[in-house]
């Protein structure tokens, strides 16, 4: 089990937990809630090539369409299609179950640490 | 532009909500999730705050001429209790604001109005209604909004303690009454109760003073807790009248919206007597090459949203000038695929038509359909 105190995060409202040369991707907590109920996810397919800060998907909510960017620059190497059959594990899970894709890199850009990101969403 | 809070505030807060601005006023957007909130008031019951809505109080001898002349609808044909839909247009033919307008007695008129549009809406009343005998009084800081909408609706109001509407069971649709409130004797105060909402479910709408609205709303709360009542917040609202085809100002209505494109030419009565304002340019006709308002329904779970444009053809080509856009429009939480509203030109208007909704980008198939999307099963 990882907690969010464990995970890197994004000015854009992304965790990112790394292990060896793999990032798993997904929106905290804050910006689901932000987003209200997820009804619908877009990721990138399997294999493609992302650049770091660019769009990628989006995840859409009854009331609006947030964007999912690529924290890192690297190639898709899975996503998470039960979030795509389920997208209200977006919400109920966002750090664990509702994680969007995973991405195989080979340099990581600098991210921010827990206490950074919480400082960023005055919470 | 200092926020504005409503009376029910501190509950909302309590309950866990999120906040939304709306017209400067910092309201309920979603207490948990809005899909539930939405859900709970298709098939028991949800209790939103509206007390950012805008009333305004016409009183005197010739308070319902001074409204025949000031909207759009014929106000002095309306019963005492009974509740009308109508419009405020502009002397051009636009739409100033529509509201519900609440016959209360012989003389006294209760304009129910916007939260966008409050001032706009007194002003106006003012300067119509100054030629004719009677006042116009801004009540908006004196009266709170709890509305409970949903087919439990009755069942729930009809038991909270302390509320006593009589004739709530037989109340029609569209008519109003009053009741009282006693949590606590001696103590009593006053209820306007109308059979009325913006959900497409069954429901009433309680304007009671804003120091009273905290406890009747906690009161409605523990009654209906068990029967599956939740507070509901802006998101629901806004996806519950998408789906009950009702228009919203500032997206399907507008100044620059004639009422006849909105679907709306029926609230405009040509037939009364006198003049209105407006009348001369309705009359006119809304200009020529005018779009339409339509429903369009989607495939999928992409929704197209406000602002989207609208094609007739499938693919990019050279002149490929959008024919419509979307005013509102989202996944339907009741039906399951993408609803939206969007004018359109008049060529493309008719049932079956099909169109293209550019979704960022994304040419999504969608068929025009008469409104509403979702109409509830009455009982016959």
């Amino acid at each position: 089990m990882t907690e969010p105190t464990d995970l890197k995060y994004t000015k854009d409202h992304e965790w990112v937990l790394v292990h060896a040369d793999i990032a798993t991707v997904g929106i905290t907590a804050y910006a689901a809630d932000k987003l209200g109920d997820v009804v619908f996810v877009d990721l990138p397919a399997v294999g493609s090539t992302v650049a770091e800060g660019k769009v990628v998907g989006e995840i859409e909510s009854t009331k609006s369409v947030g964007e999912l960017f690529a924290p890192v620059q690297g190639t898709v190497a899975e996503i998470n299609s039960a979030v795509v059959d389920a997208p209200e594990l977006v919400n109920t899970d966002p750090f664990g179950e509702g994680w969007l894709i995973k991405v195989s890199f080979t340099e990581l850009p600098e991210l921010l640490s827990y206490d950074e990101y919480t400082a960023l969403v005055g919470e | 532009m200092t926020d504005r809070y409503s009376p029910l505030h501190q509950k909302h807060v309590d309950a866990g909500a999120g906040f939304t601005d709306f017209a400067g006023w910092q309201m309920p957007v979603r207490y948990s999730s809005d899909l539930a909130e939405h859900h709970a008031v298709r098939t028991a019951a949800g209790l939103f705050d509206l007390s950012h809505m805008a009333e305004i109080l016409i009183l005197g001898p010739e308070a319902a001429d001074a409204l025949d002349y000031a909207l759009a609808g014929k106000i002095s044909a309306v019963s005492i209790g009974q509740a009308k839909y109508s419009l405020l247009l502009g002397r051009e033919g636009g739409i100033v604001d529509d509201l519900v307008v609440y016959r209360r007695g012989a003389d006294r008129f209760l304009v129910v109005a916007n939260a966008s549009n409050r001032a706009v809406v007194a002003e106006q009343l003012l300067e119509r209604c100054s030629p004719f005998d009677c006042q116009v009084f801004d009540e908006s800081d004196d009266l709170a909004l709890i509305a409970i909408q949903g087919p439990r609706s009755y069942e729930i109001l009809s038991q909270v303690p302390g509320v006593d509407v009589p004739g709530l069971e037989e109340l029609k649709y569209y008519w109003s009454t009053a009741g009282t409130f006693k949590p606590e004797p001696p103590a009593q105060h006053e209820l306007l109760v109308a059979r009325t909402g913006y959900t497409g479910e069954d429901g009433f709408e309680l304007y009671v003073a804003p120091d009273v609205a905290p406890v009747l709303w906690d009161a409605i709360m523990e009654t209906g807790a068990g029967s599956g009542l939740v507070p509901a917040g802006l998101a629901s609202r806004d996806t519950l009248r998408l789906e009950a085809g009702m228009p919203l100002y500032g997206h399907e209505l507008g100044l620059d919206t004639w009422p006849s494109q909105a679907g709306l030419a029926r609230v405009v009565n040509l037939k009364k007597e006198g003049d209105f304002v407006g009348r001369e340019a309705v009359e006119r006709g809304a200009p020529a090459g005018s779009r339409v308002l339509v429903g369009l329904v989607a495939q999928g779970k992409r929704a197209g949203r406000a602002d989207y444009a609208v094609y007739d053809g499938a693919v990019p080509g050279l002149a490929d000038e959008p024919i419509g856009i979307i005013t509102s429009g989202a996944l339907s939480p009741t039906l399951g695929y993408p609803i939206a509203m969007a004018y359109v030109d008049a060529a493309s208007a008719t049932g079956g038509a099909e169109l293209f909704i550019d979704v960022r980008g994304t040419r999504v198939p969608a068929s025009v359909v008469a409104l509403p999307f979702y109409k509830r099963e009455t009982k016959s």
